[in-house]
Formats: structure tokens, C-alpha cells, sequence
């Protein structure tokens, strides 16, 4: 089981999720630190992410969209606001417009990731941390919302019996 | 995405998490959820405030109900819609959609890992 364990605090608004990886450390953190590995997993199936920017420093952006089916672009950053390679990240997360600007209109998360050795495997904890309910719930609904309506229509597709991509 | 939340969380969490998850994901919806949150409304209140018909404002009505995010109270000749969610319900159903988001990257981590290219082309 790749996910060993999950904490999740209703009141606190976060959730920490534990992912038990078969890979050293500095292989794991490659996830994270190349930014077409990140890519391959960031993004649900069918909306592929690609890094516009991706700079793991103090301070730095990264800007990423992910496309959509039709080809429109969902813009996303991160703020960089701790890295210690191969050990620990924390960003702060949102959304932007189509241009790749945050958007300060919308809510803004934290994620914070730590990765530690276990033998010669990976124990990766994933915190997820929202200030206020409507920002868990736009990042949730907004994040989500292509991957759901596709996910719908996949099933629709299946019970119509037609082919499906 | 639904094949993989029905492998790793479990038919029945995965379903109610989808249909919060879709009940959330309209504009038009989030919105009547925070408004019936913060206080009563009928379904002909809230129809005026969206450039749309009654019926359609009945009908994302009718998918918040089904997600459990607001109850419909008939009041006379109004049907009152009330956010049904204390708020730490409603956080604890986000953070299982939130946990089924994880749990899918924490499987595509692992085919990334387990590919013998090593994850860069």
C-alpha cells in the first residue's frame, strides 16, 4: 500500500497524508525538484500539467498549468517558503489567470513535504493546510472541477455503450 | 479518476466524496451553498440573484440536496433552502475529496518510480 497512513483535522483544516515510496530519498525528491517528473503526477488523468517556471529557492514562483481535453489552460503557482534538498519543501499554493498571474482574488493553501529515510525506501508525509473553509472548498472544487465533469462523462460514455478515448 | 478512488478509498467514501465534490465544483452552487449557510432563502429569492431561469436554479438546488449540502423546506407557497452543513462536516467531506487527490498522485509517484527510465525522458 503506497499510502500508509492519513491525518486529517476538520478543525484545523488540514490534512496530512503519509506515502511510503520504493526509492532512496534523492530519488523521491526528484518528484518534486524535476519538474517533468512532477508533471507525470501533479495533474489528474486526462489534464497533464507542464511547469512554466519551476525554481525550488526561497522566494521563487513556480507557475504551472494544467490543460484540459478542449485544450484550455488552468493556471496554478507555488510559492517557495522553505526547501532543504532532499528533505523538505513547503509552498504556498493558488491559483492564477490565464496569463500565469496569481489571482489574489482566490484563496491561497500551504503544503508542506517532508521525506525520510526508511532503509532504502522513502517515508514522504504531504501536509495540505487551508486558512478558512471557502478556501478549502474553492481549491477542492476549482482544482477538481475538469477532472470531475470528465469523469462524469466517462461513465455517461460507458453507459451509453459508446467508445470511449 | 473514479476507477482509481473506487481501488484505493473504498466504493461507498469515494461516492459520497464525488458527489460533494460535483455538487461544488459550479460556481453557481458554491455560491447558494454559502448563502443558504449564512441564513434561509427560498428557491424564488435565490433565482433572482442568477442570470438564469428558475428552473435551473432549482436544478443545482436539487444537486446540493442530493450531496447533502443544503435541505429543502416547502413553507407555503416557498420552498426554503437552508445550508445543511455545520462547517466542520462540510471540511470533513472536503478533506476526503482532498485525501482521494493524494492517494491518486501517491500511485502515479509510484509507477513514476517503478519505471525503469527512471521518470525523465
Amino acid at each position: 500500500m503506497t499510502v500508509t497512513n492519513v491525518h486529517k483535522d476538520p478543525d484545523a483544516l488540514t490534512m496530512a497524508i503519509t506515502v511510503e515510496l520504493d526509492a532512496p530519498v534523492e530519488r523521491a525528491w526528484q518528484l518534486w525538484a524535476d519538474p517533468r517528473q512532477l508533471e507525470r503526477w501533479w495533474g489528474p488523468p486526462g489534464y497533464p500539467a507542464t511547469f512554466v517556471d519551476h525554481d525550488l529557492t526561497v522566494g521563487s514562483r513556480a507557475t504551472y498549468y494544467m490543460t484540459s481535453p478542449e485544450g484550455q489552460k488552468h493556471f496554478g503557482w507555488w510559492e517557495v517558503l522553505a526547501v532543504d534538498p532532499p528533505r523538505r519543501l513547503e509552498v504556498r499554493d493558488g491559483f492564477a489567470d490565464d496569463t500565469g498571474k496569481p489571482n489574489d482574488d482566490l484563496p491561497v493553501g500551504t503544503m508542506a513535504v517532508t521525506l525520510a529515510e526508511r532503509g532504502d525506501r522513502t517515508e514522504m508525509v504531504i501536509t495540505s493546510h487551508f486558512p478558512t473553509l471557502q478556501a478549502m472548498e474553492q481549491v477542492l472544487a476549482m482544482g477538481q472541477e475538469e477532472g470531475m465533469i470528465q469523469a462524469i462523462g466517462q461513465i455517461e460514455g460507458i453507459l451509453a455503450d459508446t467508445p470511449s478515448s | 479518476m473514479l476507477t482509481y478512488n473506487h481501488m484505493v478509498v473504498g466504493l461507498l467514501q469515494a461516492e459520497r466524496a464525488d458527489r460533494v465534490f460535483h455538487a461544488l465544483a459550479d460556481g453557481t452552487r458554491r455560491d447558494i451553498v454559502v448563502r443558504t449557510l449564512e441564513g434561509e432563502h427560498s428557491v424564488s429569492a435565490l433565482a433572482r440573484r442568477y442570470p438564469m431561469s428558475f428552473a435551473a436554479v432549482q436544478k443545482h438546488v436539487a444537486v446540493l440536496e442530493e450531496a447533502g449540502l443544503v435541505t429543502k423546506q416547502r413553507k407555503g407557497r416557498e420552498q426554503l433552502v437552508r445550508g445543511n452543513v455545520d462547517t466542520v462536516r462540510l471540511a470533513a467531506q472536503l478533506l476526503d475529496a482532498l485525501e482521494a487527490v493524494w492517494r491518486e498522485r501517491a500511485d502515479r509517484m509510484t509507477e513514476i518510480l517503478a519505471d525503469p527510465n527512471g521518470g525523465t525522458p
